[in-house]
């Protein structure tokens, strides 16, 4: 049971229950969509990026309570950040539940972000926990309009 | 001359199953996951194996390791009878007319596909009909979607109830003069509903189409005779029957069988080669191309011979008992609604709770040891017609005991204490 309170931490069973940033974004000027077609978990990240940096970000869709979490989570921690903090961001909290990031050095950087630490224990959730992140890298780079962790 | 009192105590306990005695067979089954019992629900993906079978596959490549119908030496003619030994028993444990109408393949999957690629290219035109239901797996759906898009063909589907049944009313009035084949599932794997085959069977012969079943969830649930359903293919997983992966069956009428091109080319299908002309072996070779999973076939084997020494009324009692006592069990469960509620069903219950999501379910419930599947079961259709984007399945077998079920109702009250 302990991995498993390590994995529903308060903060993240809070963010499922009532996610921040829930709303589409009518003057967006990003937004794309992220798939885990395995498990029907479904994003959409809307951004509003001005001079690289992240002015406003929310999104919309269902899945998981990881997913959900990660996601609301997610926009709290990018918004005003540039585009390289976020992606540096992204880079750090994907160490982090893949359990490979270096001692606690980065732990402060991560903020919130570190109640998904238990989700390295979950190899399978390891998809749930960064789906939102990889939908939010497709809308910077903005090559895609649907991204998939399949 | 026994009593009457002792003839209905012991026919009684002949039909009580000795569920501690049958899980000794299964050394699986005797582990801890994350500090807890294993609990295994997770049937209707995959069966576990009795010892037996991992003794015979164990035996063979130990002792008679060998190619089939090739040598003259003494193990290849130990393993060749071992393999066609195993043929006999699948044909006496569906009761197949001939010997030769069961036809070894990798599975479930690979027989539709088989049946799809060779005997509906001949079968299905343009302008032409497939019938199939609304339960089905992917597996039988998508060699479907494929044969009818090559052949200019429409794939029509039979509506499910809001109980998950496949009504036959609505299936006869589908079958038309355009209707060229009917794929129909014996069982659902996401919901278990049981179709009711031999009707449909009967309804598509009499306006001539043949049927194939697909019977990966039936047949380890139910005694199936491929005669007395009158089914024109039937076919099955060896995995899904106590049985190792990999391997799997495919029944066929001999004289379709026998009018069908091959599926795929190469050695042991073949009588003789010559670069103007091959000449076809016979069947069931005809349909098995290449060095077969003769472990795989000699594990199958032993895997009937088990199922043969069970009391199969034995069986039925207590999988019919088990689905009941998780039924009731479940539904007192504030928030959770069963997915699929036939009148007749087998082995499975699929189920939501509340907003809380399958897969968040399935983590916790592993955290006590109790394996569940969790998604949309390869059956994403089924999921669309109840608008969930996955559910819960726990699937029973006869291993599984009502004291396991008390711990999948005490795991799901503690997914609820996770999230208030």
């Amino acid at each position: 049971m302990s991995e498993l309170r390590a994995l529903y931490q308060e903060v993240i069973l809070d963010h499922n229950k009532n996610p921040r940033n829930y709303r589409a974004m009518e003057d967006a000027n990003r937004s794309v969509e992220g798939d885990n077609p395995l498990c029907g978990d479904h994003y959409t990240v809307y951004l509003k990026l001005t001079n690289d940096r992240i002015e406003d970000v929310s999104f919309t869709g269902s899945g998981c309570a990881i997913s959900k979490a990660s996601a609301s989570l997610m926009t709290s921690a990018v918004k005003g950040k540039s585009k390289e903090e976020a992606e540096q961001l992204f880079e750090t909290f994907h160490q982090l539940v893949t359990g490979e990031l270096d001692g606690f050095d980065n732990i402060e950087e991560l903020g919130k972000l570190a109640a998904f630490s238990g989700v390295s224990e979950f190899p399978t959730r390891v998809k749930c926990a960064s789906l939102a992140w990889h939908t939010l890298k497709g809308a910077l780079t903005s090559t895609a309009t649907i991204v998939s962790t399949e | 001359m026994s009593t009457p009192s002792a003839t209905i105590v012991s026919s009684a306990a002949a039909k009580t199953l000795d569920v501690e005695r049958i899980r000794e067979d299964f050394p699986i089954l005797h582990q801890r996951v994350k500090g807890k019992p294993l609990v295994y629900l997770d049937n209707a993906a995959t069966s576990q194996k009795p010892q037996r079978v991992l003794d015979a596959i164990m035996r063979y490549y130990r002792e008679d390791n060998s190619n089939v119908h090739r040598g003259v030496h003494t193990l290849s003619e130990r393993a060749t009878h071992a393999y066609e030994n195993a043929r006999k028993k699948v044909q006496r444990f569906i009761n197949a007319g001939d010997v030769s109408e069961v036809v070894f393949t990798r599975g479930t999957t690979e027989g539709i596909n088989l049946v799809a690629s060779s005997f509906g290219r001949m079968q299905v035109g343009a302008g032409d009909e497939v019938l199939i239901t609304g339960i089905e797996h992917h597996s039988n759906i998508v060699p479907w979607q494929l044969l009818c898009q090559e052949r200019g063909a429409r794939l029509r589907v039979v509506r499910i109830t809001d109980d998950g049944e496949a009504p036959l009313a609505e299936f006869e009035t589908l079958l038309n003069a355009r209707t060229k084949l009917v794929a129909i599932s014996h069982i659902s794997n996401a919901l278990g509903t049981i179709n009711p085959v031999r009707e449909m069977i009967a309804a598509a012969h009499a306006r001539g189409i043949p049927v194939l079943v697909d019977g990966a969830q039936a047949i380890p649930h139910v005694r199936v005779d491929v005669q007395a359903l009158n089914a024109d293919f039937y076919v099955f997983s060896s995995h899904k029957v106590f049985g190792p992966t990999g391997i799997g069956v495919l029944y066929g009428k001999q004289s379709l069988l026998d009018a069908m091109p091959p599926y795929q080319g190469g050695g042991d299908m073949i009588k003789s080669v010559a670069f103007e002309r091959t000449i076809f072996n016979d069947l069931p070779y005809k349909f098995e191309a290449g060095t077969p999973n003769i472990a795989g076939v000699i594990g199958l084997g032993e895997a009937i011979d088990y199922l043969n020494a069970l009391d199969w009324s034995a069986v039925e009692n207590h999988e019919h008992a088990l689905l009941e006592y998780a039924t009731q069990k479940l539904k007192q469960v504030d928030g959770l609604r069963i997915i699929g509620t036939a009148r007749e069903k087998a082995g499975v219950i699929s189920f939501v709770l509340g907003d809380i999501h399958p897969h968040d379910i399935g983590t916790i419930l592993d955290g006590e040891g109790i394996a569940v599947r969790t998604g949309h079961h390869c059956a994403q259709p089924v999921m669309i017609r109840f608008g969930v984007p996955a559910t819960t399945r726990a699937s029973f077998a006869f291993y599984n005991t009502m004291q396991e079920v008390d711990a999948l109702v005490s795991g799901i009250h503690n997914v609820l204490k996770v999230f208030h």
